[in-house]
């Protein structure tokens, strides 16, 4: 088993807690990981992303090879085009957020945007603030986005429910059970989209 | 033990806290920042009585730190690499003085520059000062390097170079710990000439110091962190170090790599096993992250009699980071590419933040310098370097900590007048203070914009060594107590702002302006906490 997941974002908007998720539902696994993040300058409003890699056998390179992932999970419509070169063009999935982030003057249209990631193959792309906002928990859109994901990562659903569990724990059962939903309906989302 | 998900930076600092260290001290730089954090952070730290705080900048931490060997302890200096040029006077000199309690120095590289001004590899430094390296491939030998370090260190009496790079100081693993060892006792160095570098002893020293040599390449052959692997296929030998041996192996994770490989992760090199490759192969090819620190050794000045494929003769890119990718187009393997970026994406580069201080008084001081024109103002390192970008393309230079106080001297004095420094409350304490006291005592027509936002903000909200203390040391230095002017930066003050602003510039001499206000990241986590404590 391996799974190479770019999470795609701008500095900010949380891809690092997705991966922490993730992370935590391929420990229980007993699978190995490996995280290359990004820190520093670019966490000031740039574009940021993360290489997370998992594998049943040791991993060498913190960074994913060109054209190899099989997954790019992005918060952002337009950064999720940033890292195509990395993804595998036959066999990748780009699962996308579609409300766009805009915080530069030369933003590209919208339509423009969307209509590049509905030329990739393998794509899901879902309006995760919407869908956030609709269950009264707007800072949950990454968790709608990572239950779209979810269907992709041959992982138990099970665990990524743990896994959320575990790491809203201590913020108390109202956060926990906000993102569980949130986690739910990006699942469902992903799965009617997958129908269209 | 059970496996623990750390990153590069903290699976050293788990090492350190781990081996015995009683003391760890630094100045925060990415990509290094988070090793020291993480000390701060743990309750194991604290429980052990382990000293964490940060220092003013690299080379009173460096120094400290040799002070806590001097009393025969184990310590740790945690620095970015163009930190090790503020403490290079203090690591190159504590080789020729060796320690006492080991030590060890983090020099954290970030080649293709994520958040530096250049890529310098450390490992030059180590060279020239003749002092031994380890260089981690991945998470779990940078927390054993970290045990092993304590003991070379202990006993050849040298400080010893943990040397990272961007990669994987900031890359999640699994690492297995080790028993926890207690902390050594007070004990003072054998010998009290042994950190007194009066010329006589210095040479004595440095004697020594060529001597250990042997032994130090020796121990990297017997540690298990250099190995030579032996392969049927002798048209090409690899030598690979630190992070790039990760780089082949991922170009044969499904077959074993048919070539004779030299993995490195320990210095001086064993110069025994460079000769059995050399001997044995066709051509050596190598990969190393950073500069060609080995290749440019193998080939020499001549570059005769070995073949050597690396970053010199285009094999691998000159500058910038490796990747899997660059190593398999070396190795002659199949390339691999997704599809190209469309063209409608744009650059999103990094940005002051919606509320940032910096804002106002930037806006403020383009207003005031108006009657001037451009190319006054010298700036720092931090996040106000932002300021050079639209929409308020408001500063000239960015070189090295401490530059901007300095340089704004050093064009006032050709007749640039007046000249502009612009620098962070932190950045002033690390290095802007003596540049100052230049400016002070030849009265130098300048203006020193002291931007006070209470923090550390381009490395994550670190403590600032200045807190509180700015006016004073200015006062102390000799500014004139008039001309120290406090402002608030906010949108409702930008005409008072700049009318302060325009005053001190016209001032034939030292100005210092403070506008201070808090980092806005550093105030919204400060409510979110308290919001959080509050529930």
């Amino acid at each position: 088993m391996k799974k190479d997941i770019i999470l795609a974002g701008v500095g900010g908007q949380g891809i690092l807690s997705i991966a922490t998720i993730i992370g935590t539902a391929v420990v229980a696994k007993d699978l190995y990981v490996k995280q290359a993040e990004v820190h520093g300058m670019s966490q000031r409003g740039g574009d940021v992303q993360s290489h997370l890699r998992i594998a049943d056998k040791p991993i060498f390179s913190d960074l994913i090879p060109m054209g190899q992932a099989d997954m790019i999970i992005s918060v952002e419509p337009m950064e999720s085009l940033r890292y195509l070169p990395y993804l595998n063009p036959e066999t990748g999935w780009l699962i996308t957020n579609t409300t766009p982030f805009v915080n530069i003057p030369n933003y590209p249209a919208e339509a423009e945007v969307m209509k590049e990631v509905a030329k990739i193959k393998n794509h899901i792309a879902i309006n995760a603030d919407a869908i956030a906002k609709d269950l009264g928990n707007a800072k949950a859109a990454n968790m709608v986005i990572l239950g779209a994901a979810s269907l992709h990562l041959d992982i138990d659903y099970e665990e990524f429910k743990k896994a959320v569990m575990t790491n809203f724990g201590r913020k108390g059962d109202e956060v926990v059970q906000a993102n569980l939903a949130a986690l739910d309906a990006g699942r469902k989302a992903g799965e009617s989209y997958r129908v269209k | 033990m059970k496996k623990v998900i750390l990153l590069g930076d903290e699976a050293i600092a788990q090492g350190a806290i781990d081996a015995g260290m009683s003391g760890i001290f630094a100045y925060p730089g990415t990509p290094s920042t988070e090793i020291t954090e993480f000390v701060q952070q743990s309750k194991e730290a604290k429980e052990k009585g382990i000293r964490s705080k940060w220092s003013a900048n690299e080379k009173t931490a460096y120094e400290a730190a040799l002070g806590m060997s001097y009393a025969g302890k184990r310590t740790m200096c945690c620095m970015k690499h163009v930190g090790v040029n503020v403490a290079a006077d203090a690591y190159v000199n504590s080789g020729i003085t060796g320690v006492n309690g080991g030590f060890i120095f983090v020099a954290a590289d970030d080649p293709s520059m994520h958040s530096s001004q250049n890529e310098q590899d450390s490992r030059f430094y180590a060279k020239f000062a003749l002092l031994p390296v380890l260089e981690p491939s991945n998470q779990q030998e940078a927390y054993d390097m970290v045990r092993y370090g304590y003991e070379l260190s202990e006993r050849t009496k040298l400080p010893v170079m943990l040397r990272i790079t961007t990669r994987l100081a900031h890359s999640r693993s699994g690492v297995v710990r080790k028993e926890g060892l207690a902390q050594n006792g007070l004990k003072l160095p054998e010998n009290a000439n042994q950190f007194v570098l009066l010329p006589a002893v210095a040479r004595r020293n440095y004697n020594q110091l060529i001597g250990k040599q042997a032994d130090l390449e020796k121990a990297g052959m017997e540690s298990g962190f250099n190995q030579y692997i032996d392969g049927d296929d002798k048209s090409l030998g690899i030598i690979a170090s630190g992070i790039a041996y990760n780089y082949l192996m991922e170009n044969f994770k499904d077959e074993k790599c048919p070539y004779p490989v030299l993995k490195i992760s320990q210095y001086p090199l064993p110069t025994q096993w460079i000769a059995k490759l050399v001997d044995s192969c066709e051509k050596i090819l190598v990969l190393e992250e950073g500069m060609p620190v080995i290749e440019e050794q193998l080939r020499g000045i001549l570059n005769r009699d070995v073949k050597v494929l690396g970053r010199l003769d285009g094999a691998l890119n000159r500058a910038g980071e490796l990747n899997p990718n660059l190593v398999a187009k070396a190795l002659g393997k199949k390339d691999t590419c997704g599809v190209p970026i469309p063209e409608l994406v744009t650059p999103r580069p990094p940005k002051l933040c919606d509320g940032c201080p910096h804002i106002d008084s930037y806006n403020a001081l383009n207003e005031a310098l108006q009657p001037y024109g451009k190319g006054r103002v010298f700036s720092d390192i931090g996040c106000y370097t932002l300021g050079f970008l639209p929409p308020y393309y408001a500063i000239y230079s960015c070189v090295d900590m401490g530059a901007s106080v300095t340089m704004a001297k050093g064009a006032a004095d050709a007749g640039l007048v007046p000249a502009v420094a612009v620098i962070g409350d932190s950045t002033f304490t690390h290095s802007g203070i003596t540049g100052l006291l230049d400016c002070v005592n030849d009265k130098a027509p300048v203006t020193i914009i002291i931007l006070d936002n209470e923090t550390t903000a381009m490395t994550g909200g670190q403590s600032s060594s200045a807190q509180g203390k700015i006016e004073r040391i200015c006062e102390g230095l000799g500014v004139e107590k008039e001309h120290i002017r406090i402002v608030k930066p906010l949108r409702k003050n930008h005409e008072e702002m700049v009318k302060i602003m325009a005053e001190e510039l016209a001032y034939d001499g030292v100005s210092v302006i403070i506008p201070r206000r808090e980092c806005i990241q550093t105030l919204n986590k400060r409510m979110r906490e308290k919001f959080a404590e509050k529930k």
